[in-house]
């Protein structure tokens, strides 16, 4: 098993045309994922590597797509998610960043009324090693096994997956979860799928600086999670009022700081590691697995 | 971006949110054409908060007094903020004071609006006197979200919801607002809008006060750029990659000195760029950190050397390189930089030769 994402999945890729879809669509391919259909408006009629591509989401579910990828840029992707939700599509990752927070905002809470999950948005999207990805993660970094990952960020997540892979720690499932401040799936939606998840052993978060989704993770690993879980926090050493790269990276005042984080894992129970390679040692030298 | 205290309250305007009369001056001989009875309330506009408190607002009650203000108003700098303009306004009596705002919460995903009973002080110092009231992006505001604060604010509230949706803001704070003679004013404005949708409001545009030259000159380029109190810059893929890599140089007693996120790229030209706005910093020493995923390890190479060929690089340049093609970068960039295996390494590296 895996979350989310699994052997099952038939994709659509909504932007399937431009350059970032066009590549990726193909990478997804080599991983395994199953692509059915592509949408670009006024592209209609073309194939992509072998994929049909339609002018509308509607016209694309004859091909009977579940799942759909957003490339589409900034200032078309709400109506893109919309689309895509009103179709009757009942997981929409949005790769894009740079979107308004009203508009995701507003797709989030749509997503939540059409009782759709959305991955994202800026984010890198989810890789379920042997079965699907839906993102642009780099194909070679997986390997199978039991640990679940989840993170607000795209090249730190590489790099620690990366490292577990070497480790011979394997992954159920990696969610990039996106570095918005509004975002679709948060670290509990992860928390609560990984620990019903059977071929889930051990999870791993990776968080960042900027508002309080660790502290509320924190509090529901103490409340509701029985398997052991790693963490490592990034933005220590970064200053306040300062958006370091992405939109919700921003200590406000003394909300958000990286230090609050950490305390608020460690009193959960969670084992943070002080560099990100360090996060397979710890797993490695746990007994508990 | 932020918005100046004049521009906020030209949107209060548009949105029927009555302000006190007021006029905007830079120069001193405009003083004499203001047509507004004395006393006056003389406000530096700066985009930092908290200019009350460090003289950056004064009164006066005739045009002597209003000179000398402005000449010290004109001569002050806050936080380092410069003061160009000054707005002059009529001073109001006030009866009573209440805070006002509208932003986006993050972990309810649901914009919430702020009320309290005292304005004109730091929101932070009242926190337990604070009503919040959450509303739904799919509700929209509602008579019953009005109900929770006082009737005679109510349409104010109303007001400045419409404001904050229909331009994009982060943050839409009125403080103080303003009981006087039976009228509901808005003394202050404090307006953010959001940078991803300025595309849509074409008519708001400034220079971002809070960003440093070489902060703009990367906005311009796409280029996430951050200057730091440190001396070693670093440079890396990804956001929390770079993040991470000044984290580390803290656990060595260095300290960044340049927060450089090259992004996913497959454009040396690019590369090029980034490494152009690092020198621009001064660092003296550069610690390049390279995860190659999607972003070929090679193909950044290629930037650097295109760079370091064209442009004399006196700091030395510390390089970790993992990922795709990490191999061949590594061969390429020998005579380059001084190569690392680990990251832990690399850090170490960089705080001993710059630190």
């Amino acid at each position: 098993m895996a979350i989310w994402v699994d052997e099952n999945i038939r994709l659509l890729v909504q932007g399937i045309t431009g350059h970032q879809g066009f590549f990726h669509t193909k990478a997804m391919q080599e991983f395994g994922t199953k692509i059915v259909a592509g949408v670009t408006p006024g592209k209609g009629g073309q194939n992509v590597h072998d994929i049909p591509v339609y002018d509308t989401v509607d016209g694309a579910m004859e091909k009977k797509p579940n799942a759909s990828i957003v490339f589409v840029p900034a200032p078309y992707a709400k109506d893109a998610v919309m689309e895509a939700l009103d179709a009757g599509i009942k997981l929409v990752v949005v790769i894009t960043e740079n979107i308004p927070f009203h508009d995701a905002i507003e797709f989030v809470h749509y997503s939540i009324y059409k009782k759709a999950r959305i991955i994202g948005p800026n984010c890198p999207g989810i890789a379920s090693p042997g079965k699907a990805k839906v993102g642009i993660l780099p194909n070679l970094i997986f390997r199978e096994g039991s640990i679940g990952v989840a993170s607000r960020s795209g090249t730190l997540t590489y790099e620690i997956v990366n490292a577990l892979s070497q480790n011979g720690l394997g992954q159920s499932t990696c969610v990039g979860l996106g570095g918005d401040p509004v975002i679709g799936s948060t670290f509990i939606d992860a928390l609560e799928a990984f620990e019903r998840d059977e071929k889930t052993d051990a999870i791993v978060l990776v968080g960042e600086i900027g508002g309080t989704a660790e502290e509320e993770a924190a509090e529901y690993i103490e409340e509701r999670v029985s398997k052991p879980v790693y963490a490592y926090v990034a933005g220590r050493t970064a200053p306040p009022g300062k958006r370091m790269g992405h939109a919700g990276a921003i200590i406000s005042g003394n909300k958000g700081t990286a230090e609050s984080k950490i305390k608020a894992f460690e009193r959960a129970g969670v084992k943070v590691a002080r560099f990100p390679y360090e996060i397979a040692k710890l797993i490695k030298n746990d007994k508990r697995i | 971006m932020k918005l100046f205290e004049y521009q906020g309250k030209e949107i209060f305007s548009e949105y029927n949110i009555d302000i006190p009369k007021g006029s905007l001056v830079e120069k001193k001989e405009d003083l004499k054409n203001i047509n507004i009875p004395f006393p006056w309330v003389m406000k530096a506009q700066v985009l930092t908060g908290g200019r009350g408190k460090v003289g950056g607002i004064k009164f006066a009650d005739n045009m002597k007094e209003a000179e000398k203000n402005f000449e010290e108003l004109i001569e002050i700098e806050i936080k380092g903020e410069k003061v160009k303009k000054i707005l002059v306004e009529e001073k109001l009596d006030v009866e009573r004071e209440y805070y006002l705002s509208f932003f986006i919460e993050r972990s309810k995903r649901e914009y919430l609006m702020m009320f309290s009973h005292e304005g004109g002080v730091d929101i932070e110092s009242m926190a337990e006197k604070i009503i919040k009231v959450y509303v739904n992006p799919l509700s929209k505001i509602q008579p019953y979200h009005l109900r929770k604060i006082p009737k005679e604010v109510r349409e104010v509230a109303k007001n400045l919801f419409n404001l904050f949706i229909q331009n994009d803001c982060e943050l839409a704070e009125i403080n103080p607002l303003a009981i006087s003679n039976g009228k509901t004013i808005a003394l202050d404005s404090k307006i953010i809008i959001d940078n991803n949708a300025l595309y849509r409001h074409p008519e708001i545009s400034q220079e971002d006060a809070e960003l440093t030259p070489l902060e703009k000159e990367a906005r311009d380029k796409k280029i996430s750029f951050v200057k730091l109190d440190g001396d070693i810059g670093v440079i890396a893929n990804g956001a929390g990659l770079t993040m991470a890599t000044l984290d580390a140089l803290n656990e060595f007693n260095g300290k960044g000195g340049v927060f450089l996120d090259l992004g996913g790229t497959d454009d040396p030209e690019k590369v090029k760029q980034a490494f152009e706005l690092m020198i621009k910093a001064k660092p003296k020493v550069i610690l390049l950190n390279l995860f190659g995923g999607i972003t070929k390890c090679d193909t950044v190479a290629r930037g650097i050397i295109d760079f370091m060929e064209s442009s004399k690089v006196e700091c030395p340049v510390v390089a970790r390189i993992k990922g795709m093609n990490e191999d061949i970068a590594r061969e390429m960039l020998k005579n380059y930089v001084i190569a690392v295996e680990s990251f832990e390494e690399s850090a170490r590296k960089a705080v001993e030769l710059g630190g």
